[in-house]
């Protein structure tokens, strides 16, 4: 029983780095219904700043706000740059777009830092804490506790703001969000600025796990998509706990199901998300539009 | 009249279109100051292009001028912040979002918090259905209440000009009676000027004090509303049918 639940506990840590990076894709997705395939690299490029800036010698946390800031900029200057040219432009186009930028930003990320790892710094002590045989890592407890942090600034913001309710009127009729004056291509860029943020924790989160290098986003971005669609492409909180979820099957099954081991576990992630597209296409907490004609 | 000697809202040879369709071929009109104005013609006349046209959602040639001040060439969000509150055809209801949140983000460009509470209560006052779904999503809410639910955006703007486009187009025949009579009672009480464009006339010109017929682009006909609804020659040549 408490290697089990030893196995949760893993799967819950895991499952919150899932879910930072799903939340990320939910954000710009509910916005701009694009699906930016770049979302992982940027997270990625992020955490080469945020290590350049511990290299430099800043203290891990003013290095994480720095870093934040300047994915927060970087992403407002990527909507206005980049994406705002395709602006209404089909759909597939506008993926081509993020695919062609998730290239660009890990080509760009080895050409400056190399594509030798790096060892990132734990901001989080070492040990664990041990209850009933089993024991939850530090590390573990205080990943949870930035994703839980992230969830709930994102909820204050879009709840209990005037700014957040622009971003949501925009992000169900730009067209509507237009007629009572809100500068809708600004808030596009700043929905892109908050998302290269709540990506940018992620990276932050995940590279002293599994050390810093330009491809290190690329699985967590396919456990980030099998989360954001367990959950439903436009929920947050769906994002959150279908990264847990998702977290949680693949260290199980890579425990318990000797046929998936390690080395099959990254298949765990593809057959949730075809799964939830054969059973329940919206995810579980997506909902399926209301109107009444 | 204002001060500048022009009226309220005055529009210009006013030409506008959809890509290579040209749909407003020299339209000129002007409505004064707490005046409300019915937009008539039949389907296809370019009453709809008319009204975004004059709030920016359509590229236009020709001046607009509210207040003495152009809005010919600003972008929809711009001439909102002027004052001008558009209620589009269809309503523009955020559907995810409550009726309360709907009613809100009509006053996102207001500073004035305290106002605004006080607006919402007024917005209620007119429409005491809204009161009763709050905190329920707009989606939900039928074709009358939606709306009613988008007038009372447009009021959250407090609004020196409010545009309404087609608000009887799907409704109940007492549904849009109710909803004119409101709409006569907000000019009346907060005297906002109002362009409504309809193609049940018979409504629109109990209403209104001006009118004009469109035709094809072109204004075929202005008057006052009651001249207008004696005219039946009218009615049959320009609007296709008896009043």
């Amino acid at each position: 029983m408490a290697g089990f639940l030893q196995q949760v506990v893993e799967g819950l840590g895991a499952g919150a780095i899932y879910a930072s990076l799903a939340l990320a894709l939910v954000l710009i997705y509910r916005f701009t219904g694009i699906v930016n395939f770049a979302q992982g690299e940027l997270a990625m490029f992020a955490t080469y700043i945020a290590w350049q800036f511990t290299h430099a010698g800043v203290p891990f946390w003013l290095a994480l706000v720095l870093t934040l800031a300047v994915a927060f900029a970087g992403g407002m200057l990527i909507e206005r740059v980049v994406v705002r040219p395709v602006e209404g432009a089909p759909e597939l186009t506008v993926v081509i777009v993020t695919v062609g930028l998730f290239i660009l930003v890990n080509a760009a990320a080895g050409w400056i830092w190399s594509f030798l790892i790096k060892d990132f710094p734990n901001p989080f002590p070492r040990g664990a804490l041990e209850a009933g045989g089993v024991g939850v890592a530090y590390s573990t407890l205080g990943v949870m506790g930035v994703v839980a942090a992230v969830m709930g600034l994102l909820y204050l913001l879009f709840r209990h703001t005037k700014i957040g309710l622009g971003m949501r009127a925009v992000a169900s009729g730009p067209e509507s969000a237009r007629l009572v004056g809100i500068r809708v291509g600004w808030t596009l860029a700043l929905g892109w600025g908050l998302a290269a943020t709540v990506g940018a924790v992620s990276g932050v989160l995940v590279a002293p796990l599994l050390f810093l290098e330009p491809n290190m986003m690329g699985g967590v971005l396919i456990y980030a998509f099998a989360a954001a669609t367990l959950g439903g492409f436009d929920s947050p909180a769906g994002a959150v706990v279908g990264g847990l979820v998702v977290g949680v099957a693949e260290t199980l099954s890579g425990a318990y199901l000797d046929f998936v081991g390690s080395d099959l576990k990254v298949g765990v992630p593809l057959a949730i998300i075809l799964g939830v597209l054969l059973l329940r296409p919206q995810g579980l907490f997506g909902r399926a539009a209301v109107e009444r004609a | 009249m204002n001060a500048k000697g022009g009226a309220f809202l005055e529009v210009e040879d006013l030409h506008a279109g959809y890509g290579d369709v040209r749909v407003l071929h020299g339209v000129g009109l002007s409505v004064g100051q707490g005046e409300i104005c019915a937009i008539l013609g039949p389907n296809g006349a370019g009453k709809t292009t008319l009204l975004r046209a004059l709030c920016g959602m359509v590229r236009v040639r020709g001046a607009v001028r509210l207040d003495g001040v152009p809005l010919a060439g600003r972008s929809p969000d711009a001439v909102a912040r002027l004052g001008v509150a558009h209620v589009p055809e269809g309503r523009g209801t955020f559907m995810p979002l409550t009726v309360e949140e709907n009613l809100r983000v009509g006053a996102y460009t207001r500073r004035d918090r305290a106002a605004v509470r006080d607006d919402l209560e007024r917005v209620y006052g007119y429409f005491p259905a809204l009161k009763k779904r709050l905190r329920q999503q707009a989606g939900s809410l039928s074709g009358g209440e939606q709306q009613m639910l988008a007038i009372g955006r447009a009021l959250m703007l407090r609004p020196r000009l409010l545009l309404l486009d087609e608000p009887s187009l799907g409704l109940a025949p007492m549904v849009t009676r109710e909803l004119f009579g409101i709409v006569a009672s907000i000019n009346r009480e907060e005297r906002t000027t109002v362009v409504v464009v309809e193609q049940n006339a018979h409504l629109a010109l109990d209403v209104a004090g001006q009118a004009h017929v469109l035709e094809t682009g072109r204004i075929a006909l202005s008057g006052s509303a009651a001249d207008i609804r004696a005219d039946e020659q009218v009615a049959q040549s320009y609007l296709g049918y008896r009043i």
